[in-house]
């Protein structure tokens, strides 16, 4: 039983890392909006139609 | 200001014809008048038709097979005149862009009428309908386009325009980087909750071995791990993430104001401070897992709260909106465009025909008509001439002005209004949520008991007293109590934004519960805001002759002309406008529509039959107009601004709540009572011809009454009385100052929203009690274990999540906006 003393340490180093992880994604703005990628998500561009090659680089390049 | 933007209003009312046909944009049933056979589709307005073209240009008609076609949802699409050259002067450029790579500027837009995943695509496929625009993403959760451009290819007014013709009327959020501090104080606060969250599932886990332990045996040396274990978690998730609390409870103590964070602040510390001593002791309760779930919980709530607060705007921010920043300066022979803040007292500007003044002055050359309803509300134009004053924010209409300059900026009637909004909501006294008025109650009753127990214990058996005494703190820390009305509050507003209700902030659902007075402008909120031929005596034959002679010009009197006359043959050939009228040869023939003092004045006499029904007219609130043709007067037309088809109904069932009425206008007072009258419903007070100061001073006036006052308007004139009002709330349409001063605002046109507004409120009010009520009662049986001395940290672990259980169910359940608005 006595190797509780070492697992416990271990499972508090990982929730620690899950913990930097949320902090990280918190940080970089992942959560700021929660209900628009939901809904673009269905936006599939198969019935594009060719589009000005002026234009395509900035379409595509788009961040995020 | 509203009179444009019913361009797009279809003409649904009238009779549609069998079969019915769609509006190929809208969905509405298209009016026979404007049924085409041999067209593929069909429209219902210009508005819509303009749209469909645009769409089909772009290649953009997917948009059609995306979204769900009904016609409640979809709407006629709306366009307003504006032609948002506000957005290139290099003042607004420095608040309200952020420069981003390569030369390209980032703005944001407030836009409204979202409502689906397909208005979404469309809005982000801006660059396919304005190549200026690099990049459109749409923020759902604050309504809010944030729009990459190139300042080389298009200003920004025309990036504007392109959504305003696609029906989403775009208004500038001020500055970007204002939003982006916003941003970082809802990611901290997410952090928190993630934190006490994780302290949260990871202490549970070990309080669960610490119980079992305690009723099957466990060594002392586990025990021991266990305790400083959760004490090592517990002790970030308490003072870092809950540090909210404790900060929200000193300023609470600081200020003497009952709230939330004192009982919390008070649990939470307690039961610290007993489990810590405890820990260290090794005997005794320790409450870490109720601690962190507590902090979880409760930041839960208050991250609800957070994400529908909004920030309310700067007042140089409205005053850039509303009056131009540069004018043009006469300097002897020459003219100069210059800016308009740097402008000297006594120097002389120019006002052209159309244009919006800059400057408050007196007139020294010319006169003219001025559209003072931006101002004043006054629907009818004013007619002024040398002499006069002019104000920042005013129109001129029919002839050019020349003006002596005696304010600019922050210091014009405008500046002033606007500043004394700023003011009015900085000053607010700020709303007492129920919760928090049950709160301050409830730390006393807490602390009396708290005391009581500790004496009475002490008496009884000292060695527990201690330890009674922060189980019961424990216990009653307010966890449920804090949740009720985040929770709730949230749900409603969710709903309430898709009935087209936004609420800046909570606490005004708590406020709108209430009855009290509300103080309806008119123009534009009662009424349509725009005038409407509702009487025509004379042949219909000159109909064609006036619609020539009123042209394409933009006063009321001829806008309201164009609309009910179609486009037709007559010619004109020689126009000329005065303040009162216009004159203008059509066909052959000398044609003069105006005033009964204008055409008086033409003609040297009036016939009586003519003299006696202006005279009626004016008398029932209406605006009587002569024309005469070959010097002869032929017909009389009357105008009017029409009430809402709804604001009879609406105002009967926002009585049957409670609710008082009272009309304040900055129209003529004759129009008021006209407007009263056709109402039909019981108005306290009928005020006419009321300024903006007048306005501000009689909402300042029933407050100080005692009464609870709402406003309802939507003007720059009804600002600073929403600011001062308990909620302001502005009508669908409203000008951007009147968005910022109000505390709600509709995205529907028409008064029913109102009246939804007030019954979800009330609806959601009651939600709210009932979870404050179940929170309490919990808290009863936790108080009688914990005094009885029968508590222990199990039950106190076991109670808390089960009475936040049954407050959230209650909350996400209740129908308040969703379920219509009958009382």
């Amino acid at each position: 039983m006595s190797i509780i003393f070492l697992i416990l340490p271990i499972t508090l180093l990982l929730s620690l890392g899950a913990v930097a992880a949320f902090a990280w994604a918190t940080r970089s703005g992942q959560f700021d909006d929660l209900e628009t990628p939901a809904v673009r998500l269905l936006h599939d561009e198969h019935a594009r139609p060719p589009v000005d090659p002026a234009q395509a680089p900035n379409e595509d390049s788009r961040p995020l | 200001m509203s009179a444009a933007l019913d361009i797009g209003t279809p003409a649904a009312a009238r009779v549609p014809p069998q079969p019915e046909p769609q509006c190929a944009h809208c969905a509405l049933p298209v009016p026979a008048a404007r049924f085409e056979p041999r067209s593929e589709q069909q429209f219902c307005c210009d508005g819509c038709r303009s749209v469909f073209a645009i769409l089909h240009e772009a290649g953009l008609d997917e948009y059609y097979a995306r979204r769900d076609a009904t016609p409640s949802r979809a709407g006629a699409r709306q366009q307003s005149p504006r032609k948002f050259e506000e957005l290139d002067e290099p003042a607004f450029r420095n608040d309200y862009c952020q420069a981003g790579a390569g030369g390209v500027l980032c703005s944001e837009f407030f836009v409204e009428g979202v409502h689906c995943s397909a208005c979404v695509w469309l809005l982000e496929r801006l660059p396919r309908v304005t190549p200026a625009v690099l990049e459109a993403r749409y923020d759902l959760t604050r309504s809010v386009l944030r729009i990459a451009w190139d300042p080389s290819a298009a200003p920004l007014s025309e990036v504007a325009r392109a959504l305003d013709s696609l029906g989403y009327t775009p208004h500038p959020t001020h500055k970007a980087s204002l939003a982006v501090e916003q941003r970082k104080g809802d990611r901290a606060l997410l952090l928190r909750l993630g934190i006490a969250g994780a302290a949260a599932g990871n202490v549970m886990l070990m309080a669960l071995a610490l119980y079992s332990g305690k009723y099957a045996g466990m060594g002392e040396e586990y025990a021991a791990l266990f305790r400083f274990g959760s004490l090592l978690i517990a002790t970030p998730a308490v003072f870092w993430a809950g540090n909210v609390f404790f900060r929200g409870g000193l300023a609470a103590l600081r200020t003497r104001t009952p709230h939330m964070d004192l009982p919390v602040s008070l649990g939470l510390l307690a039961g610290y401070l007993g489990s810590a001593v405890n820990t260290v002791r090794g005997q005794g309760e320790v409450y870490f897992d109720s601690l962190c779930t507590l902090t979880f919980l409760l930041l839960v709530g208050r991250y609800l709260q957070r994400t529908h607060q909004r920030r309310s705007a700067k007042a140089s921010d409205l005053l850039n909106a509303l009056a131009p920043t540069t004018a043009c300066l006469v300097e002897g022979e020459a003219l100069r465009e210059v800016s308009a803040n740097a402008l000297a007292k006594g120097s002389i500007v120019e006002i052209r025909v159309g244009e919006r003044i800059a400057v408050d002055g007196v007139i020294s050359e010319g006169s003219s008509a001025l559209d003072t309803s931006l101002l004043t509300g006054e629907s009818f134009p004013e007619a002024v001439t040398v002499g006069d004053r002019v104000y920042a924010g005013t129109t001129n209409l029919s002839a050019s002005l020349r003006a002596r300059v005696e304010s600019v900026g922050a210091e014009t009637r405008l500046g002033r209004l606007m500043h004394s909004v700023e003011a009015t909501q900085r000053e607010r006294a700020p709303i007492v949520r129920l919760a928090d008025r049950v709160a301050g109650y409830f730390v006393l009753v807490i602390v009396a008991i708290a005391v009581l127990t500790l004496l009475v214990w002490s008496m009884l058996d000292p060695s527990h007293a201690l330890d009674h005494t922060v189980a019961l703190l424990v216990v009653t820390c307010p966890c449920a109590l804090g949740m009720a009305t985040p929770l709730a509050v949230s749900a409603a507003l969710r709903a309430a934004a898709k009935s087209g209700i936004l609420f800046k902030a909570g606490e005004f659902v708590e406020e709108l519960a209430r009855p009290g007075i509300i103080v309806f402008d008119k123009t534009g909120t009662l009424s349509e805001g725009r005038l409407e031929l509702v009487s025509w005596r004379g042949d219909e034959a000159i109909k064609s002759l006036v619609r020539a002679a009123e042209g394409t010009s933009g006063h009321p009197i001829a806008r309201a002309f164009q609309r009910s006359i179609g486009e037709n043959g007559s010619s004109c050939e020689e126009r000329r406008e005065y303040p009162r009228g216009v004159r203008a040869r059509v066909d052959d023939r000398d044609v003069l529509v105006g005033s009964q003092a204008f055409v008086r004045a033409a003609l040297g006499s009036l016939p009586i039959w003519a003299v006696t029904q202006a005279q009626a007219h004016a008398a029932a609130g209406r605006t009587p107009v002569l024309v005469a043709v070959d010097g002869e007067v032929c017909a009389m037309a009357a105008f009017a601004d029409t009430i809402r088809a709804d604001a009879a109904a609406s105002l009967t069932k926002l009585a049957a709540l409670g609710f008082q009425f009272e009309v304040l206008s900055g129209d003529d007072q004759r129009v008021v009572d006209s407007i009263v009258r056709e109402l039909g419903v019981p108005v306290l007070n009928a005020t006419g011809g009321a300024s903006p100061e007048a306005k501000l001073a009689a909402i300042t006036r029933l407050r100080a009454e005692g009464q609870r006052v709402f406003m309802v308007g939507d003007g720059v004139n009804d600002a600073a009385a929403m600011a001062a009002a308990n909620v302001g709330i502005a009508v669908h349409g409203g000008a951007e100052a009147c968005l910022s001063a109000a505390d709600v605002f509709t995205t529907r046109p028409g008064l029913d929203t109102v009246a939804l507004a007030a019954i979800g409120s009330r609806r959601t009010m009651r939600v709210i009690r009932i979870g404050i009520g179940v929170s309490l009662a919990y808290n009863l049986l936790g108080v009688a274990l914990a005094v009885s001395g029968r508590l222990d940290p199990l039950w106190a672990a076991v109670l808390m999540p089960i009475s936040s259980i049954s407050v959230v169910t209650a909350a996400l359940r209740a129908r308040t906006f969703s379920g219509g608005a009958k009382p």
